[in-house]
């Protein structure tokens, strides 16, 4: 019997219109970070400095960009492939009033510095909780839908959202786990290395699972569609789907190439990164062979433009991701702007390209109308490329040769760029172009703006598009021929469990090991907690997000070990709530700062680098030396560091350490502001300055000292 | 709460077996997927590419792209 029903294209447009204002929005803060990059000046006020507009940037475009793109493409495509409207035309409205507030939240909090100090999961405690809700909303609204279907099968496309769904879900929630100690603060409950494995887990995952698996579904759907041919091989497909999910998940690790995680566990990584370029590429190839017969109409139709360079722009981060989790490899690209260009391929290529193919074949639909200007979809599209390529080719060389820089040593074996600023200077005019490169994509959106803007007003939008399936009907259980999947065809919920299962897998296989990383990780009996000012210190430094730019992870290189000094260890990092080893060297690793330079000249560095360090790229601190430390979170971030296992109720501390913290903390104050006095520096100890450098000295020193002489911190 | 599930996994004789059965878990599942893709029907994985494609009867009458 047929049954006439209405696509909801309302809630699809929604979606893709904030796609596209935040796109502008994330990538017009990219711009803005890439020229702080060459021009300190572009730092202005303590609320857009790089170090907070950097995550605001990352989390613009990958959760409000693409998780809008996400969003769209599946509002769309999945009431078309199962034949019905929405499950819920409210939960899909709180769905996305509710993410559009987590994106306006965020664009507050972070430059307000509210950061938990992990890379794409920067935002705090009660953003993670209803990030945590809205998607459970989502996936209610998403399997309401599939459970009502019309469509018995569900195609391809739907199993990689399903994936998404379950593991997105997963990874937010096991990453998210802090202790709150307010409203605006909380510490990650992991420290270390398990934190780092867990963040990378994560971090690794938010590449496969939401910038991955969820646009490779709208591939499924979007191309064939584009093309007006089916996939060019449907069993490619599944086995590209399972297999994808279940290495992704295992290859987070090679994050953390010769860094203090365990050897075993960086191996693990490296193997199931290299495995990946099967699925990958199989999928890749999959996307382009669609176009078989047809790459004529790539000629002439702009979307078909943008989906060929997002597949090949997949393909090559694909492979080249692999490639760079061979150690050797990744020795010479970690921590370099060869990554920066790598995300970037993916980011700008095949996240942006699919994205834009996307909008300019749905506006269009939705609106009942034609395209405004095909000529100005061309130009986007070349602009774009263009864009990509100004932007990725200057960072590979910088990459490259900065690292290079890095490890060359003279014939007598002293390190040819002593200063790590030379080999900054020797790479700025890549950091010009690529500037450049990004300007010239976002003129490229801006055309697009244009252009959906005179398609919207050319047409009016079909809200409630009409349609009509056949009901679903009970199916008779016949033994045809015995193949299992038919008793799974009729059971999705069961296929539903079966995956979830499935993607839970790699995720068990990564997390007992960081349960049981503890007995891989020796105990270095020098390594105390943080005093009080330290303490006070770190979240300042977490705040101004230090860590995208310096790294606090000496890999055992003689080239690392000459410049920084002794190599990370395991055990230094136990207190680190939230480890800090940062991806990207901008500046100098931090590692082994402490006592490196005197009080003094940290003093003046942070006011003004330029003048310490002439030629320095990085943003001037002059609000620390006005913001007076507040002390008042002293005694609950002690009692938080004691819930989460540092042990400040232990000997030497006594009891109630927490009520006596800030007496210890004054002192190391005046011990500061006395050290400074002696460098005539007349400094006010009770500002945020102090408590900066406390701990800036105090990084990486515990294994300096000998056992005998290593104090207790509380005494120092 | 952490530190609970920490020693309670720590504690678990022989753990060591669980990454590895979860591995033989999927791999087996994988090669049932792959079994599975190359004797099948080659109507049915016919029909399922074409779902995206099928012609949309759902377009109204009134679309102008119709």
């Amino acid at each position: 019997m047929t049954e006439r029903f209405q696509y909801d294209n309302r809630i699809v447009k929604n979606f893709l219109f904030v796609t596209i204002l935040w796109g502008v929005v994330g990538m017009l803060v990219g711009l803005t970070v890439a020229l702080q990059m060459v021009i300190p000046g572009f730092n202005v006020a303590e609320y857009f400095t790089f170090g907070r507009l950097r995550p605001l940037h990352t989390n613009a475009v990958i959760f409000a960009f693409v998780g809008n793109g996400i969003f769209a493409g599946v509002y769309y495509s999945l009431q078309r492939l199962l034949k019905t409207r929405m499950f819920s035309d409210v939960l899909g409205r709180i769905h996305f009033w509710g993410w559009q507030s987590i994106i306006v939240l965020a664009a507050i909090t972070l430059p307000l510095g509210m950061s938990t100090g992990k890379e794409y999961a920067e935002l705090e405690w009660p953003i993670d909780i209803l990030i945590a809700l809205i998607w459970v909303v989502f996936g209610i609204n998403m399997i309401g839908t599939i459970l009502k279907r019309r469509e018995r099968h569900l195609y391809v496309a739907i199993w990689f959202y399903i994936a998404t769904w379950v593991t997105v879900a997963m990874l937010h929630i096991v990453n998210s786990i802090e202790l709150p100690i307010s409203l605006t603060k909380s510490y990650s409950w992991y420290a270390g290395v398990q934190d780092a494995l867990v963040q990378w887990w994560y971090g690794h995952n938010a590449v496969a699972f939401f910038l991955t698996t969820p646009y490779l579904g709208l591939m499924y759907y979007f191309l064939p569609k584009a093309a007006n041919r089916p996939v060019y091989s449907y069993k490619l497909s599944i086995i590209h789907f399972w297999a994808l999910i279940f290495i992704y998940i295992w290859a987070g690790p090679h994050h953390l190439l010769y860094t203090a995680l365990p050897d075993w566990a960086q191996s693990l990584g490296t193997v199931f990164s290299i495995m990946l370029i099967a699925p990958s590429w199989g999928g890749m190839l999959n996307g382009l062979l669609t176009l078989r017969g047809a790459w004529d109409r790539v000629r002439e139709d702009p979307v078909l433009k943008f989906f060929v360079v997002a597949v090949t722009c997949y393909g090559m981060a694909t492979l080249e991701g692999p490639l760079l989790s061979l150690k050797s490899l990744n020795a010479i690209a970690h921590f370099t702007d060869w990554i920066i260009a790598h995300v970037h391929i993916g980011g700008l290529g095949w996240n942006g390209f699919m994205t834009f193919g996307m909008v300019y074949w749905l506006v269009p639909r939705l609106f009942g109308t034609k395209l405004y200007s095909v000529k100005l979809a061309n130009a986007h599209f070349w602009l774009g490329t263009l864009g990509i390529i100004f932007y990725a080719i200057p960072l590979y060389f910088a990459g490259f040769f900065q690292s290079l820089m890095w490890k060359q040593f003279t014939p007598d074996g002293y390190l040819v760029y002593k200063n790590f600023l030379d080999t900054v200077l020797e790479i700025k005019y890549a950091y010009w172009l690529r500037a450049l490169g990004g300007a010239i994509y976002i003129i490229g959106v801006f055309i697009m703006v244009y252009n959906v803007v005179k398609t919207v007003k050319s047409g009016k939008l079909i809200a409630n598009e009409d349609a009509e399936a056949p009901a679903l009907e009970k199916v008779a259980v016949v033994n045809e021929g015995g193949h299992w999947h038919r008793w799974i065809e009729r059971r999705p919920i069961q296929m539903l469990v079966l995956s979830l299962v499935l993607v839970g897998i790699g995720g068990i296989l990564e997390i007992i090991p960081t349960f049981l990383v503890k007995s891989n990780i020796p105990t270095i009996a020098q390594v105390h907690p943080y005093t009080p000012l330290e303490l006070q210190g770190r979240d300042i430094y977490i705040r101004e997000g230090c860590y995208t730019c310096h790294s606090q992870m000496i890999r055992p290189f003689r080239s690392e070990t000459v410049r920084y000094g002794e190599y990370a260890k395991a055990g230094e990092f136990v207190y680190d709530h939230p480890f800090q080893w940062g991806s990207k060297r901008t500046g100098p690793d931090l590692l082994r700062e402490g006592g490196k330079n005197p009080d003094s000249w940290h003093y003046y560095h942070m006011f003004e680098p330029s003048g310490p360090s002439p030629g320095s790229l990085m943003p001037p601190y002059p609000h620390l030396y006005e913001n007076v430390l507040d002390t008042s979170t002293t005694r609950a971030k002690i009692n938080a560091m004691i819930t989460l296992g540092v042990p400040y109720d232990k000997e030497p501390y006594g009891p109630d350490y927490a009520s006596r913290a800030n007496a210890d903390l004054v002192a190391q104050q005046e011990r500061i502001v006395k050290s400074l006095k002696n460098d005539k520096i007349d400094a006010v100890a009770d500002r945020e300055i102090i408590a900066l450098i406390a701990y800036l000295q105090r990084i990486g020193t515990d294994i300096k000292a000998k056992p005998a002489e290593a104090k207790p911190t509380a005494q120092r | 709460m952490l530190k609970f599930i920490k020693h309670h996994v720590d504690t678990i004789s022989g753990i060591g077996i669980y990454p590895l059965l979860s591995f033989v878990v999927f791999f087996l599942f994988f090669l049932a997927v792959l079994w599975w893709v190359f004797t099948v029907r080659r109507s049915h994985i016919e029909h399922m590419a074409a779902l995206p494609i099928t012609p949309d009867r759902t377009t109204p009458d009134n679309h102008p792209l119709r």
